[in-house]
């Protein structure tokens, strides 16, 4: 079991597969339902962001997508296959999740994302390392390559992470609540990155707390409480009436000139956080 | 100075001593960053007692000869090891619950088992505090082959074990047989503790794998050189406590200790940039730093 278990032989892509593709899928966390009945398809190159309360299964659905936690019943697919064995899923964790502490620098943890490659018993080559050190260069870190990953500001921990992604030859990026607590010039540095990203074809979910970035920024917003309450554009997801379902008393909405007025009261991590979005 | 360093050394048993203590202290230093970046230290602690009662039936078994101890207590600590990783793999129980559970049922044991013997309080004295200076040729050739093997793991799965340690999810993500290497890593500490244990025994044990390796984490941030502090720290301990033991006539495996926490101390007090001695001297630059970084991007979240 152990010898096998160590070689890993990579999952093949479908042709014209959806990069995702969830049919009633529903997670169960020790007995609690995470999520309910899920079904929806992302294709190639989109940028869909996640939004939902806390404790609507964000994380859970990105964990789910990286093929790293169990569904209780219903089929997940990533490029025509199922999600646990392929190395092309990049997963950009959240920021409280990572022990900035630890002693590695920069190009480390980018060099991390080349180990499936490399296999076992190998080490990084030139080849590895320029891979590296290209990856840092488009999202603009490489000048702080040794510098060690404590000493960076959240925008630049966010954008090693992406490198990391890229080093790993990642085609789907996952990144659960990367905008959360950045100022608006270093969300506009990730928001240029992903730009450059989606012209290569990435494939790109984010889970996020802000409406109005999900609505403005993405292609398409997945509106999530353990069920999919909506799925699409902003005018098409953000209705009153979805709204309400997933934030309910969280959440009041106000007719104004123009369309409606929404006030969300609870936000990530305690911020008490007020969102305003436009309804035509 | 040269008679003073010579001077032991005309003892074969002190040469034996010195090389066995310089190979377990570089290994368990090496082997430590991990126990210390994976916060594993009452694990390694309650691991070194565990292996008590495999010790001790090999002990009553072979009448008191070193060679099954060390058999006897790498099985137990191995299956130990494993123990532990199954225990807490569910979920049901918390790590340091079980931990301490297993810790000190496996201790009890071990004792008991012991003073069913004749030479009850010298062997149990040996086994808790290490004996150095008993060590055999045979016993030196073990901890040789052992040290080489698990140094040989560590160069071997580096990257892996990197990425387990620093990011689970991205090891979940690569595909990385993570459970595999997660047992991997237990049994080099067990192999690593049951090396160690003729030189500062079970209950001094859990010094040798986090001082060494905690003085190296205040003195660098990349992890290859933080492994070689702490290994050299590690082996410095081992030369420098046995010196102390035969010149201060003092037990040897708490000397050997002494040394890696004095050392430990020095680097607390006096690591460039870190230690509690510079944010004394140089308070306005470190809040002139915090400052900047502050102000800088928000990492308040």
């Amino acid at each position: 079991m152990a010898l096998r278990s160590l070689i890993h032989k990579s999952v093949p892509h479908q042709a014209g597969a959806p990069v995702v593709e969830f049919s009633h899928v529903s997670v169960r966390y020790n007995g609690e339902p995470a999520l309910d009945d899920v079904s929806f398809t992302i294709p190639r190159g989109e940028r869909t962001a996640i939004v939902g309360p806390n404790g609507a299964g964000k994380s859970t659905l990105l964990k789910v997508i990286a093929g790293i936690l169990p569904t209780s019943s219903g089929d997940v697919r990533v490029y025509g296959y199922g999600a646990g064995g392929h190395i092309c899923i990049g997963y950009v964790p959240q920021r409280t999740q990572v022990d900035w502490s630890f002693p590695v620098t920069v190009a480390d943890v980018v060099m991390m994302g080349r180990v499936a490659r490399l296999g076992l018993f190998r080490y990084a080559g030139h080849k590895d390392r320029q891979l590296v050190r290209d990856s840092l260069g488009q999202v603009g870190m490489l000048h702080l390559a040794d510098r060690q990953i404590g000493e960076l500001s959240g925008g630049q921990q966010q954008r090693v992470f992406i490198a990391r992604a890229m080093a790993q030859e990642a085609e789907l990026l996952l990144m659960d609540e990367p905008l959360t607590g950045l100022d608006v010039p270093s969300q506009e540095a990730i928001f240029a990155i992903l730009d450059d990203l989606r012209t290569r074809g990435m494939t790109v979910l984010v889970s996020t707390h802000d409406l109005h970035l999900a609505s403005d920024r993405f292609d398409r917003m997945m509106l999530l409480r353990r069920q999919l309450l909506g799925f699409g554009n902003g005018a098409e997801v953000l209705t009153p009436a979805n709204l309400n379902r997933a934030y309910g008393a969280q959440m009041t909405i106000l007719p104004s000139v123009g369309g409606s007025l929404v006030f969300g009261d609870t936000c990530c991590e305690g911020h008490d956080d007020v969102e305003e979005h436009h309804h035509a | 100075m040269l008679d003073w360093l010579l001077g032991p050394l005309q003892y074969e048993f002190m040469v034996r001593g010195l090389l066995a203590a310089s190979l377990v202290g570089a290994v368990c230093g090496l082997l430590g960053t991990y126990v210390v970046l994976r916060g594993m230290a009452f694990f390694g602690d309650a691991l070194a007692h565990a292996i008590l009662p495999g010790v001790a039936v090999a002990y009553l078994i072979g009448g008191g000869a070193q060679g099954p101890l060390f058999w006897g207590g790498l099985v137990a600590g191995i299956g130990t090891a494993m123990g532990i990783g199954a225990i807490t793999r569910g979920g049901q129980i918390k790590e340091d619950t079980a931990i301490g559970v297993i810790f000190a049922g496996m201790l009890a044991l071990g004792v008991a088992l012991i003073s069913t013997a004749r030479n009850f309080t010298v062997d149990l004295t040996h086994f808790l505090f290490g004996n150095v200076l008993g060590v055999s040729s045979a016993d030196l050739r073990l901890t040789a082959v052992f040290s080489g093997l698990v140094l040989l793991l560590v160069l071997a799965f580096y990257k892996e074990f990197l990425v387990i340690s620093f990011d689970p999810v991205l090891a979940a993500t690569l595909r990385l047989p993570a459970q595999f290497l997660r047992y991997l890593l237990l049994v080099m500490i067990a192999v690593v503790i049951v090396v160690a244990l003729q030189t500062v025994g079970i209950s001094l044990m859990v010094a040798m794998l986090i001082t060494p390796a905690t003085a190296a984490s205040l003195l660098t941030r990349r992890l290859p050189v933080m492994m070689l502090i702490s290994s050299v720290i590690g082996a410095f301990s081992g030369i420098a406590g046995l010196y102390l033991s035969y010149y201060v006539n003092v037990a040897s495996g708490p000397a050997v200790v002494l040394v890696a926490s004095a050392l430990f101390l020095v680097a607390f007090l006096f690591a460039p940039g870190r230690g509690v001695i510079w944010s004394l001297v140089l308070p306005r630059r470190r809040f002139a730093a915090a400052e900047a970084q502050g102000t800088n991007e928000s990492r308040s979240s």
